[in-house]
């Protein structure tokens, strides 16, 4: 071992513009999830899957309407991979074993590392964007050129509420909890809760449609398939996200 | 204990879990700490488990706030204070706080590109000879591998204080060695140091400031020699005030190995207090301690006891008190 050199002033230490270490958390978190196995799986690999899956199955002539209904669907289920399964699983264990403690003691701090993790999640999706976007177009979806600048406003919106929502269950419950809680609650919700197959506008099961991926698969395919900005859906999904972030900002615990 | 500039300062902290509502009211973990610590030194605090030592780190750093009272960090609110305070202060925390997922090397540049000026990586992987494991993920790592990452995340922003939680847990002998010159070398060039340690020997090597902590107070602060010195020269925190008498040097004990069980009675006939030595039970071969033997009376004294009681000790031997006896008068019940 080299001997460290003997007392003298020694330059203060000083962090890296607030920019600089938000991006670089940002690209830090979007490398580990692109790197690990499952995190790939669910917000990548399932999601085309599901556009490949039903497509081939011919299901979509009378459950999706069609491939332009299939893709927005299937981009929505995708942001709630990586925003809410994602997220809530890496926080969860980050916060089990005392990541979030040591990064908030870090330049980066708590703020930063939201915002760090607001531009993972973003990158993510621009991720799974390009690839689910380009295995859609192979496959025949003709969106509409305005519809797109909707549809992804509406993705962001999403990713908000979805992110808002993992980082609630992270921070508020065992990390084992949050693995098990998102995971089922994306099948289920991606399967029965409006994201990928449209619901029913009428009767009891109306209600459904208040739930946050019922509103972001709505949103997401009157965007897409008919250029339309859904008042009610993303207003709907606006409620969820301030809701969610209000919540998060009461009880997560960092700890 | 001289006038440098603080570099922490915790003033009647307190912190307290739970609501008066709540089915377990209110747990008051610290009940108003007292500790101060000076750039270019080594203070320690040590305690019994649950004593508060961690949760004194954390309301220092900034990752707690106190119920009441003061802290500074170099001189600002760790609390409310942003990235320049952070970027001056490193942590490593008990539970390591490291992401099992990925390899030290991505989390030590990505922590280092959170600094302006880091520590050179190379020359930190050199120093805690981390170059076999730095491309192994985390969780695979053994635990005195993970410790020296920890360590090294601690250290990558070139902090000018660091808190070390128990930085030589599951380390083995010669990790710990490497642990130990680092720290020495941290605190010759000028940086603050504090730590928390179960070991013992640890903390008197390392220590140039001990506080001992107990059920959330500091019962008992000072430099090694003054804690353990024959009288008193410490801060007694506990009694409100200072025995304010310095001692030349540390005191002698007598340790002697009884071949029987001493009774109640024997042991109230003692001309001079005796304790069982450290955590040991009252039988045939059990250790004992004479505290302050400063006269040669005091030896003839306990020799006069021995020949009352017809107990011939089957090992006698002199001692410097150390910081662990010291911890263990203040420990007791």
């Amino acid at each position: 071992m080299s001997e460290l050199t003997s007392a003298s002033p020694r330059p203060r230490s000083r962090p890296a513009p607030a920019l600089q270490r938000v991006l670089a958390h940002g690209r830090y978190e979007t490398r580990n999830t692109l790197r690990n196995g499952e995190q790939l799986l669910v917000t990548l690999i399932l999601p085309l899957l599901v556009l490949i899956g039903v497509h081939r199955l011919d299901l979509i002539s009378s459950a999706t309407g069609g491939i332009d209904a299939l893709v927005p669907g299937v981009l929505a289920l995708a942001v709630m991979a990586s925003a809410f399964t994602g997220q809530g699983i890496a926080t969860g264990f980050d916060r089990q074993y005392g990541v979030l403690a040591y990064l908030a003691t870090t330049p980066l701090g708590p703020t930063g590392l939201i915002l760090g993790k607001a531009v993972a999640v973003l990158s993510v999706i621009m991720v799974q964007l390009v690839v689910l976007g380009a295995a859609g177009l192979t496959l025949g979806w003709s969106p509409d050129p305005l519809g797109l600048v909707w549809l992804l406003a509406v993705l962001v919106l999403g990713a908000a509420a979805f992110t808002a929502l993992g980082l609630l269950l992270a921070g508020t419950v065992r990390a084992e909890a949050t693995l098990a809680v998102t995971n089922v609650a994306w099948v289920l919700l991606g399967a029965a809760g409006g994201t990928i197959f449209a619901l029913d506008h009428q009767g009891p099961g109306v209600l459904l449609l208040l739930l946050p991926s019922a509103a972001l698969g709505e949103a997401a395919r009157a965007a897409a398939a008919d250029g339309v900005f859904a008042v009610v859906p993303v207003l709907i999904l606006a409620s969820w996200a301030v809701l969610a972030l209000l919540a998060a900002r009461r009880w997560f615990r960092w700890r | 204990m001289s006038q440098q500039p603080l570099c922490l300062s915790l003033r009647q902290v307190r912190y307290a879990v739970g609501s008066a509502r709540s089915a377990g009211g209110v747990t008051e973990i610290l009940s108003g700490v007292d500790v101060t610590a000076q750039p270019g030194q080594v203070t320690v605090i040590i305690g019994p488990n649950g004593a508060g030592k961690t949760t004194t780190l954390n309301c220092a750093q900034g990752l707690l706030r106190p119920s009441a009272g003061t802290v500074e960090l170099l001189g600002e609110d760790p609390y409310r204070a942003g990235a320049d305070l952070r970027a001056r202060v490193g942590v490593m925390l008990q539970d390591g706080g490291l992401p099992q997922a990925v390899p030290p090397a991505v989390l030590l540049k990505h922590v280092s590109r959170l600094h302006q000026n880091p520590w050179p990586l190379d020359d930190l992987v050199d120093r805690l000879d981390m170059s076999d494991f730095l491309t192994t993920g985390i969780r695979r790592l053994s635990g005195g591998q993970k410790q020296r990452v920890a360590l090294a995340a601690a250290l990558i922003g070139d902090p000018e204080v660091v808190f070390l939680d128990e930085p030589s847990a599951g380390l083995d002998p010669q990790s710990r060695q490497v642990v130990f010159d680092l720290i020495e070398q941290l605190r010759d060039q000028g940086r603050g140091i504090v730590l928390t340690t179960h070991l013992l020997e640890e903390a008197q090597r390392l220590a140039d400031t001990v506080f001992i902590l107990k059920d959330g107070l500091v019962v008992r602060h000072g430099t090694v020699a003054e804690l353990t010195a024959a009288h008193d020269g410490a801060h007694d925190d506990a009694q409100n005030g200072t025995t304010g008498q310095r001692a030349d040097g540390p005191a002698r004990r007598l340790v002697f190995v009884s071949p029987r069980r001493l009774t109640p009675e024997e042991l109230h006939a003692a001309p001079l207090p005796v304790q069982l030595d450290g955590a040991g039970a009252n039988q045939a071969g059990a250790r004992w301690a004479v505290s302050d033997i400063a006269d040669p009376a005091d030896f003839g004294s306990l020799s006069s006891w021995w020949q009352h009681i017809g107990l011939m000790p089957s090992e006698i031997t002199f001692e410097s008190r150390t910081l662990e006896d010291v911890f263990w008068e203040v420990s007791a019940p």
